[in-house]
């Protein structure tokens, strides 16, 4: 069948999507049944449906937004892969030793072990579905520096590898044939008892057209979320408007659980100015480049800055920082090009120490380090992006960065091989995960992650789905009803608030009280906060009609990122640490005792909050822990031989 | 450096709409998606309207301002007086959903027509080679956001729905240059772009080059290349002399014609 199914050349409606373009019919349920639904159309959802077709699934693929525009669109640096391209003795075992030190050892490991070996291999299929990477001299897939990663290991397109991906992934999709249902937003999964075992399991899901307002329902013994992060719920965030947390809310609703809700990663390089762009992404590539960092005295502060863990690798005097780029065998790395949580912090103290530019943020200068041509060929869309939004020549002055909200580390629980949650049937894959990138994210490692784990988690789903055979889980009628009275609930509501204030004022609450610096007090002030937004959204209203109905369409996003930020405001009071992603002004130091532990966050019984416990970290086989021994022959990067 | 900006929005559906003025407050450095926000979060709630990334990368925001289409988070308000007035409306060539939202389902049907790349197998050791010369030609198109501007401003579909079923528009010439151009691709889609997408009917009007977010020389280096190399096939008395008697032109070697 082709792209969306229903209707195809019905009369009054849409040739592409099928449902009614009318903004009257409202009646009606579209029904449509599937081996796999997958819930996002980003790099996970698009592999991951990927995965599912070609292994025999029939697939959905469900998504808030067109196709082609999800958030993957905007990764910029590149995809981290240990193919060897321009180091051959890069391999798994030094990436998957260098994700592990920059998510503070918290990572789950056999997520970081899987994406680790597997990521080149999912690379190279890109090519083999037409993208075209950046080559080195001997034609081979280039391979960038990036913070954190040893070896110069992304596979990178100029600045704007998240848009050669997922125009791939989605030329690939539409190739296959497989029926995306576009601008179609899922309010809930269905759980229901089996009629074999009596055991609960995923029995398919619901949601509505944005274009007309209309319900459609989904019978499907798996849903896999891939539905992105949350950073909706800061005021300054890289995140677009789909960024509410749906994955992370739908899957608490049906019984499953989140950890590492507290590690929110903030990039140290967001746009500060103009107010419109505050936030906006700066790709880490321009440090990898030869970008430097510099306070308002102009001076290159981050040596200041360099912890004890990563000592050891990285230079402590600028001729050393700089003879890095011309020669790695030799040299440290800079210290602007640490994990991400290092450098942010390091960002944020120069600011409130009063060494800010005038625009609240630190210079990032690779105009008086680089030639324009250089600039220009390697870093096209930020220069682009400087120049039509900020009215800024970075080939000629520096820019003007701050930290913005960036990237959830935490997300649902699943298992590391398959990306099952603890709901039978429900899967999750990319950012809406937890557990891959522990405290912290290496920049590079995300794209890597869609493409493992959207890739296991069609596999595995497609293999659950085929073995049920007849026995499938069925929706529970009255279960769609509750769905539909909830969706339509914000209609209903006489005289009461506008959800986008209510949104406006939780990003601001959260930006305050729940950022990158943490305190015990703000954080409980953040708690009882987000109990009056809650109170608030009970009463929210929105106005017009059901089709396309912006304002509708927040009132019901809204609900989950209440949910997921109550769950990052109690899991960051109860971690008691700083480690990665979570710096807390009362408890600097990172605990080794908090080093062995999760947080897994639940919804209450009664559905109106969030509790949370704790769960002992899975162990590290003994083979893989040598790679972490202080003797470890990976630990110096003078004495490695290689060629740059 | 606030000012009441005199913002003219269209509001409607399929049946018929009207343009509505919306004066309201914006500030320095904003661009008219900011303007087309603030009116939905305070004055009209369900003003609909795409948008994703908000920094000139996905491409939905497409509206056409002061009848010039364009990407409203990247057209910035400083570009136009204070005192003057600007009217957003709808991209043209695409039926209308809601407000500033159209169908832009022709050019998912279009995607869905073109065969796609078709590899040798990879190199003895699982790599690929291409030299960065050979992949910059396809990078440039492959810039693209899909914003479908290109497809809104070109006339041979503007205003004539007639031509769209034989017609697959800038953005998909796009495709088909990038793919002939690719050094490892064994597809030959010259007949198909001319015949099935409708190359022809383009007459070089650069229209489409002048909206291009991305700065895309969609008209020189895809559309002229392209149809050159159709006329190639076509009409070069040596490559025809050549495929009567079965000599096999250099261009199509180890390509198949689709």
């Amino acid at each position: 069948m082709s792209t969306g199914t229903a209707g195809v050349g019905q009369e009054g409606r849409h040739p592409m999507t099928g449902n009614a373009l009318d903004g009257d019919a409202e009646g009606g349920m579209e029904r449509h049944t599937y081996d796999v639904v997958v819930i996002g159309a980003g790099g996970a959802g698009l592999r991951a449906a990927i995965a599912a077709h070609e292994a025999g699934a029939r697939t959905a693929i469900v998504c808030k937004s067109l196709l082609g525009k999800a958030h993957t669109v905007m990764a910029e640096g590149g995809i981290a892969a240990a193919m060897g391209n321009r180091w051959p003795e890069d391999n798994w075992e030094v990436h998957f030793r260098d994700t592990m030190r920059g998510g503070k050892m918290l990572n789950n490991w056999r997520m970081a072990q899987l994406h680790a070996q597997e990521a080149p291999e999912r690379v190279m299929e890109l090519e083999d579905w037409g993208a075209l990477f950046d080559r080195t001299e001997d034609g081979l897939i280039s391979q960038r520096d990036f913070g954190g990663h040893k070896y110069a290991r992304l596979a990178h397109v100029g600045d704007r590898t998240g848009l050669e991906m997922i125009r791939t992934l989605q030329q690939r999709a539409v190739q296959l044939g497989i029926d995306v249902f576009m601008e179609c937003t899922i309010t809930d999964v269905f759980v229901s008892a089996s009629s074999t075992s009596g055991e609960k399991a995923i029995a398919g899901a619901f949601g509505y057209w944005r274009e007309s307002g209309r319900f459609i329902v989904f019978d499907s013994p798996t849903v896999i979320l891939a539905t992105g992060g949350i950073g909706k719920s800061f005021k300054v965030t890289s995140n677009s408007w789909e960024y509410t947390g749906d994955g992370h809310a739908l899957a608490m609703r049906a019984g499953a659980s989140l950890i590492n809700m507290e590690f929110i990663q903030f990039h140290p390089t967001g746009m500060v100015w103009p107010p419109s762009v505050k936030g906006l992404l700066v790709t880490e590539s321009v440090r990898g480049d030869g970008g430097i960092l510099k306070n308002s005295e102009g001076k290159r502060f981050m040596f200041d800055y360099i912890p004890e863990f990563f000592k050891a690798e990285t230079a402590d005097t600028v001729e050393e920082a700089d003879a890095w780029y011309e020669d790695k065998k030799n040299n440290r790395r800079p210290p602007e090009l640490l994990p991400r949580d290092e450098v942010a912090r390091a960002i944020n103290s120069e600011i409130k120490a009063g060494r800010g530019t005038p625009h609240g943020g630190i210079y990032l200068d690779i105009a008086s380090r680089r030639t324009p041509e250089f600039i220009k060929k390697r870093l096209p869309s930020m220069y682009h992006q400087f120049k039509e939004l900020a009215d800024v020549d970075i080939t000629a002055e520096p820019m003007e960065i701050g930290p913005t909200c960036h990237y959830v580390m935490g997300g649902v629980e699943v298992d590391a091989d398959t990306q099952e949650s603890a709901v039978t049937g429900l899967y999750a894959v990319g950012e809406c995960s937890g557990g891959m990138h522990g405290s912290n994210r290496l920049g590079g490692n995300s794209l890597g992650d869609l493409l493992v784990f959207g890739k296991r988690a069609g596999d595995a789903a497609t293999a659950y789905a085929k073995g049920l055979g007849a026995n499938r889980p069925k929706i529970v009628e009255a279960d769609v009803k509750a769905a539909e009275r909830s969706a339509l609930a914000p209609f209903e509501v006489e005289g009461g608030e506008n959800p986008y204030t209510i949104q406006s004022d939780l990003q601001q609450s959260m930006n305050d009280l729940v950022g990158i610096i943490r305190e015990g007090s703000e954080l409980e002030e953040s708690l009882v906060a987000i109990e009056a937004f809650k109170e608030r959204a009970k009463t929210m209203k929105v106005e017009g009609h059901r089709q396309y109905n912006p304002g509708w369409h927040l009132a019901i996003d809204l609900r989950n990122m209440l949910i997921v930020s109550e769950s990052i405001a109690k899991a960051a009071l109860a971690r008691q640490e700083s480690r990665g992603g979570h710096t807390r002004n009362d408890y600097p130091a990172t605990d080794p005792e908090w080093g062995t532990k999760n947080l897994v966050v639940n919804l209450t019984a009664d559905g109106t909050g969030v509790e949370l416990h704790e769960k002992p970290l899975p162990v590290m086989p003994e083979e893989l822990t040598t790679y972490f021994a202080a003797a470890a022959p990976m630990a110096n990067v003078q004495t490695e031989e290689g060629k740059n | 450096m606030g000012y009441t900006l005199k913002l003219r929005v269209w509001r409607g559906d399929k049946s018929g709409g009207e343009i509505k003025d919306y004066p309201v407050e914006v500030s320095e450095g904003e661009v008219v998606l900011d303007a087309i926000h603030r009116v939905q979060g305070t004055q009209a709630g369900d003003l609909a309207v795409r948008w994703n990334c908000k920094a000139g990368k996905c491409g939905s925001c497409s509206a056409e301002v002061n009848g010039k289409p364009r990407l409203m988070c990247m057209c910035r308000l400083s570009d136009f007086e204070e005192d003057e007035t600007i009217t957003v409306t709808p991209m043209r060539t695409f039926p209308v959903i809601r407000d500033l939202v159209t169908d832009v389902s022709f050019n998912y049907e279009k995607a869905k027509e073109l065969p796609s790349f078709a590899p040798p197998p990879r190199d003895a050791d699982n790599k690929r080679r291409m030299a960065q010369v050979d992949v910059e030609r396809g990078q440039e198109f492959r810039k693209c956001i899909e914003c479908f501007l290109c497809q809104n401003t070109c006339h041979v579909v503007r205003d004539h729905e007639e031509n769209k079923q034989a017609f697959a528009g800038p953005r998909f010439f796009l495709r088909y240059a990038e793919l002939d151009m690719h050094p490892l691709d064994t597809n030959d889609r010259r007949k198909l772009a001319q015949d099935a997408a409708g190359l022809g009917m383009c007459n070089i009007t650069k229209c489409c080059t002048e909206v291009c977010p991305e700065g895309i020389k969609i008209t020189d280096n895809a559309i002229i290349p392209m149809k050159e190399r159709v006329a190639d096939r076509k009409f070069d008395p040596l490559v025809w002399l050549g495929s009567k008697i079965g000599i096999r032109n250099k261009d199509d070697d180890g390509r198949v014609e689709l």
